[in-house]
């Protein structure tokens, strides 16, 4: 395992050597300590590797991540794994705002809750709060799955498209345009597969799915009080 | 952007060193404020009362301050000079009539707090020259809150920088930006308020001053301007006991707090709160959206 101390050798030099690491490296593990909040740390990573990162983070951590798994053993602050592509990032702690924004695709876990607009715009990332979030959750999430254990807050879903929200407790309002939907067989097997990617102690058949009712995709004069 | 640091402490043993603690922090967030800097820090319990003031010619002005003000007032004033700043002491029942008296003395005297306890330096320039012009990691005090300002609104000037004074022992730091500064500033200009400045800040340090001026408590007052104030901001405010914190309804200015056995600290950022003691072990958590806080003792 190699090991990177972040207050010593720097962010620059951090990122630069895990970009320098391809799908045939041998450094597959790497442990970085003296996090102190620090912002962009292993952001744009792109090999299968493993990061280890001992203490909070500051903004973007793990961002427009490919193929690694980023393990966050602390809290993270605003825009963890803002924009990732793949691999998977889990968080111990809680994350501060913007969890997941715009998240491609690859799985994001948040072993705490989530501070507002968790998943915000996410385009096929999968994102899973073992705690609750926080206001305007998936705000025009366009598609991927957002599982949420706990509650949520306000807002959640506004202007929904195509993704899918599941919450186990209580959600203090909906967004426009998001609402209740059926719980059918194919969204069971999903997020079964989900809880136990995400190691979550939870049964499907406990959550209610969350949708777009599809009204405000274009514009339409009946559905002008709902813009 | 701008940055906002506070501590309050629980156990006074750390007094001593509240100044280093909040100067580091402060320091800490001069990425997300280069421009000024401004810390207000509240002392230990004393009879006296206290007025802080910041003179562009402090070599002429503060000369005889002191002797000219206690004649006016006819008190003993004592005066303390860090740079551009002076601390006039005075019994505490003399605040007002040295205010007016400061007035006509040297108009061109800023008043920058009154109060029992607090003191408030601002200045241009890094937080790390700031901090170091006014030794500000060499205070005592039993809390105290800081500001690294990023200038949006208006000038980069000394008054332009926070905290803000917004009555006795009571002050204001601010992130974000208000968007209905302009017509509020009218609104209170017609209600008395002056202003120094075209900061939106301190449109909002005058609304809370003008709240408490009629009626309102400070939780009160906080509780209003979720209604009143139209922008972003995560408000921090300082008062004779402690302070509070209130961020506006949609609070996409960034919030974190620590609470130990020994203190509650809050940041902008995590990274301001790294080099606190115990931080490993502390409750760390960001505050509510268009809820009001307070710590006191």
């Amino acid at each position: 395992m190699q090991t990177f101390d972040l207050a010593e050798q720097g962010l620059r030099a951090l990122n630069q050597t895990l970009h320098a690491q391809k799908d045939s490296t041998n450094q597959t593990a790497w442990d970085i300590v003296n996090a102190k909040g620090s912002h962009a740390i292993a952001v744009g990573l792109d090999a299968p590797i493993e990061v280890n990162v001992r203490g909070s983070t500051g903004y973007y951590c793990g961002g427009m991540n490919k193929q690694a798994t980023v393990h966050i053993h602390g809290s993270a602050g605003p825009g963890v794994g803002e924009n990732m592509m793949s691999g998977t990032i889990i968080i111990e702690g809680d994350a501060s705002q913007y969890a997941g924004a715009t998240g491609r695709g690859g799985l994001l876990v948040i072993k705490g809750n989530a501070s507002s607009r968790c998943g915000i715009s996410m385009k096929g990332i999968d994102i899973v709060v073992h705690g609750s979030i926080g206001h305007m959750s998936a705000f025009m999430a366009q598609s991927g799955n957002l599982v949420v254990l706990g509650d949520a807050g306000d807002a959640l879903g506004d202007s929904l498209y195509e993704a899918r929200l599941f919450v186990r407790g209580s959600v203090k309002s909906l967004g426009a345009d998001c609402v209740k939907k059926e719980m059918r067989a194919e969204h069971l097997e999903i997020l079964a597969d989900l809880l136990e990617r995400a190691d979550a102690d939870a049964k499907p058949e406990e959550f209610t799915r969350y949708g777009s009712a599809r009204k405000l995709y274009n514009f339409h004069i009946d559905n002008a009080s709902a813009y | 952007m701008c940055g906002i640091v506070g501590l309050f402490l629980k156990d006074q043993t750390l007094a001593p060193k509240l100044g280093k603690m909040l100067t580091d922090m402060l320091v800490t967030m001069s990425d997300r404020g280069p421009d000024s800097a401004g810390i207000a820090v509240y002392g230990p319990a004393s009879a006296k009362g206290k007025i802080t003031v910041q003179s562009e010619t402090p070599d002429a002005d503060f000369a005889s301050l002191a002797d000219d003000l206690g004649t006016i007032i006819d008190a003993d004033v004592t005066l303390r000079r860090k740079d551009t700043h002076a601390v006039l002491e005075l019994p505490a029942d003399k605040i007002a009539a040295a205010r007016q008296a400061l007035a006509e003395l040297n108009p061109a005297l800023r008043v920058m707090s009154a109060g029992d306890a607090i003191e408030i330096y601002k200045e241009v320039g890094l937080p790390k020259d700031v901090a170091a012009r006014f030794d500000l990691s060499a205070m005592a005090g039993t809390h105290g809150i800081g500001h690294t300002r990023m200038a949006t609104e208006s000038a980069v000037t000394t008054l332009g920088a926070h905290p803000f004074s917004t009555g006795a022992d009571q002050c204001l730091v601010h992130n974000g930006s208000l968007s209905n500064h302009n017509s509020l500033r009218r609104k209170l200009v017609r209600e008395g308020l002056s202003f120094e400045t075209d900061n939106d800040t301190e449109v909002g340090a005058a609304y809370l001053t003008w709240k408490m001026q009629t009626g309102s408590s400070l939780g009160e007052a906080l509780e209003s301007s979720l209604d009143d104030l139209d922008g972003f901001f995560t408000f921090l405010v300082g008062t004779k006991d402690g302070f509070g914190v209130v961020r506006d309804p949609i609070a996409c200015k960034p919030a974190v707090m620590a609470e130990t056995d020994q203190y509650v600290a809050f940041g902008s950022e995590y990274r301001a709160l790294v080099n606190l003691p115990g931080i490993e072990d502390a409750r760390v958590w960001e505050p509510e959206p268009a809820t009001v806080y307070f710590w006191s003792h």
